[in-house]
């Protein structure tokens, strides 16, 4: 697998007043070309912090401590301003959740498809003005002529993430980083923007990391999922197996605790108690050892590497028994 | 049915707001008033100890139903009655103690709907001084200490303000406060959006257990079609400002009548029944958005989008009829014209899990 992305044992540290705090430890991950990596974990998890690091648009306090980021072989964390702001936008493009913070509300939309165009790509003006009104159209947007010429305020909230998408997509990047970019949206119109991401995506072989919390979008549109906990990986694998067997106990409680469609009102959720421990007090040994209901004595010291358990890999003691020959079983 | 105990009864419950310009303006333009059609005649009653939930998309005016029923807004017209008072009626604070004592509210943002300053402690004693249910004392402590263990939180959490708290915990703190006063119900306006999946878990779970503990009844608001399915017994389904679908929770979810209804349930990713990839993009979507409530569409508000409607949909609005415990308001179900609704085809284990 010719990786696109290549994330190894990423560290990002906040200096907070009287000590350094460890957003994210120990990361490490690749997205191939063309595919869509979702990655999941609970709100200061790390996954909105290993995607402002991939973009290199981590700000103080926090800074990279260790660890290497090659985006198509080649490293780009000790990239600097102007080399760094090139590969930004050009290759790498980025969608967040709030459209209103993406998009200049003094520009109509025209203007800002033309100038990130004309920034990254030098050509015509008017060829650029003709390719936005494509991609206007390509997004969905209607009466794209028009719309060119139109404020981001003028717009729904749907219809701006569509421009989002659309200049996110106007110098086809090879990886787009979209973080929880249906979060503020409604179920109907989340869907709809979830197809054109994948439909964009499939047509022009574009790599996606798409950061989220809600495991439904992960199952509608990723090939892989990531699941964070506590700022470190603790499984990742093929989305169609980690959502029928997770191996990681944090990952199963996960999928566990999400109500579902499917009836069954007689029973509580299981829910996994407490929550999930902050930057600003650590835990020893495996993060997730305090709420797991498999804790065993090593867990309390020890922490649990990154290993192939299956089709997946996971950071689990127990991950290590996964295998089908294991003497002991997993009863 | 039975007779059930009626604790809440909604009738035709309309709220307008005027979002006019100012009168010079408006004369200088020469434009004339603009209203908001929040709610439109909506219709529902709750009985006692079940749960009722209020689902749609955002600006569909479910809130706008739960701030009318919570007396936080005056409906323009229809009534709210609980336990058989009519809730606009109160003239003086005075008089709408006992209603108020009865009737709690739980928001959405326990980091907004905690006052910062004040321990926990003080945060839940206050209704139930408020309410002249204890005087201050060692009665009043034990309470709260008991109270604060019905949500699961110590004794000493009392003490701790609420920063010191995370946010599944503070849902908890509101929680307890709504309980205070023992309230026979309490209105839960998306009470776990802001919370993560597996403290959602927990506070549904509590939520669940209080209910059957207490006997309390609950009006649910929530765009969660899943949480929806999880705890309601009857579900109201709105679409700009009225109810389309209303009725027992499990028809409604299993054979929707609505086409919006039908939509919105195929629309809503289920991780349990994933379809990343290959056979996703042949489920059917929602197509459009939802219209401003400013100038709703003429006859039935869902015809813009709705792939079953004619020329009949464009004129009239739907009046609601009977289907087996629901009630649904569209012309195509009552002209037949509907096709029974499919669930996703690749979503069989539904109907078999319901078996």
């Amino acid at each position: 697998m010719s990786a696109l992305l290549e994330v190894q044992n990423l560290r990002v540290e906040i200096a907070a007043r009287t000590r350094t705090l460890v957003a994210i430890d120990d990361v490490s991950f690749s997205i191939a070309a063309g595919e869509i990596l979702g990655m999941v974990g609970e709100s200061g998890a790390g996954k909105s912090v290993t995607g402002t690091a991939i973009l290199g648009l981590l700000e103080h306090p926090a800074y990279l401590a260790s660890g290497r980021i090659l985006f198509a072989g080649a490293r780009i964390d000790d990239l600097r301003g102007e080399k760094m702001r090139a590969l930004r936008g050009r290759h790498i493009a980025a969608v967040f959740q709030d459209p209103l913070t993406s998009l200049d509300p003094l520009m109509t939309i025209g203007q800002q498809l033309v100038e990130t165009m004309l920034t990254h790509l030098p050509q015509p003006h008017l060829q650029a003005v003709a390719r936005a009104e494509q991609l206007l159209a390509e997004v969905g947007i209607p009466a794209p002529r028009e719309r060119l010429d139109s404020y981001p305020h003028e717009l729904s909230g749907g219809m701006r993430q569509r421009v989002v998408l659309a200049l996110a997509f106007c110098c086809e990047p090879r990886l787009i980083i979209a973080d929880e970019p249906t979060t503020a949206l409604d179920v109907s119109i989340q869907a709809q923007v979830l197809d054109l991401l994948k439909r964009m995506c499939r047509e022009r072989g574009t790599a996606v990391m798409l950061v989220t919390h809600d495991m439904g979008v992960i199952a509608e549109t990723a090939d892989r999922v990531a699941v964070m906990y506590a700022g470190r990986l603790v499984e990742i694998g093929p989305t169609a197996e980690l959502l029928r067997a997770a191996v990681h106990p944090y990952s199963r409680g996960l999928m566990a605790s999400i109500p579902t469609m499917r009836r069954r009102r007689d029973d509580d959720l299981l829910h996994i108690p407490g929550s999930m421990p902050r930057p600003d007090a650590p835990v020893a040994g495996c993060a997730f050892h305090p709420r797991c209901p498999q804790v065993m004595a090593r867990c309390l010291t020890e922490r649990p590497p990154l290993v192939a358990a299956g089709p997946a890999r996971a950071a689990c003691w127990l991950a290590e028994d996964f295998a089908p020959t294991s003497p002991e079983g997993r009863a | 049915m039975s007779t059930p105990d009626i604790i809440l009864s909604v009738d035709h419950l309309t709220v307008r707001f005027d979002a006019s310009q100012p009168l010079v303006s408006r004369l200088l333009a020469g434009t004339g008033r603009r209203t908001v059609h929040a709610v439109e005649e909506v219709d529902f009653e709750i009985a006692r100890g079940t749960t009722f939930a209020l689902v749609g998309e955002s600006g569909c005016g479910k809130s706008t139903v739960a701030r009318t029923i919570a007396s936080l807004q005056r409906p323009t017209a229809g009534s709210v009655s609980f336990m058989g008072v009519d809730v606009a009626g109160f003239r003086t604070r005075h008089a709408a103690m006992p209603y108020r004592r009865n009737l709690q509210m739980i928001f959405q943002d326990p980091y907004a709907s905690l006052n910062p300053r004040w321990q926990v402690g003080r945060i839940i004693a206050e209704p139930i001084v408020t309410h002249g249910l204890l005087a201050r004392g060692p009665a009043l402590d034990r309470r709260i200490d008991e109270l604060l263990a019905t949500v699961g939180l110590a004794p000493d959490d009392a003490r701790k303000f609420p920063h010191q708290f995370s946010g599944g915990q503070r849902q908890r703190i509101s929680i307890a406060r709504a309980l205070a006063s023992n309230p026979a119900f309490i209105v839960c306006d998306e009470p776990t959006s802001a919370l993560d999946v597996s403290v959602q878990a927990q506070i549904l779970n509590l939520m669940r257990r209080l209910q059957r503990e207490l006997g309390l009844s609950y009006l649910l608001i929530s765009h969660n079609l899943a949480v929806v399915a999880h705890m309601a017994d009857s579900i109201g389904v709105m679409y700009l400002g009225r109810l389309v679908e209303r009725g027992d929770a499990a028809q409604i979810l299993d054979t929707p009548q609505h086409p919006y209804t039908r939509l919105l349930l195929n629309t809503v990713p289920d991780p349990h029944a994933p379809r990343a990839g290959l056979s996703a993009g042949a489920r059917p979507r929602l197509s459009g958005e939802v219209p401003s409530p400013l100038s709703p569409p003429s006859g039935c508000a869902f015809h813009p989008r709705c792939p079953f409607a004619n020329a009949r949909c464009t004129r009239e609005i739907p009046a609601p009829i009977a289907v087996g415990r629901t009630w649904v308001a569209c012309h195509a179900v009552e002209e037949a014209r509907l096709p029974p609704f499919a669930p996703n085809p690749d979503d069989l284990t539904r109907s078999g899990d319901a078996a």
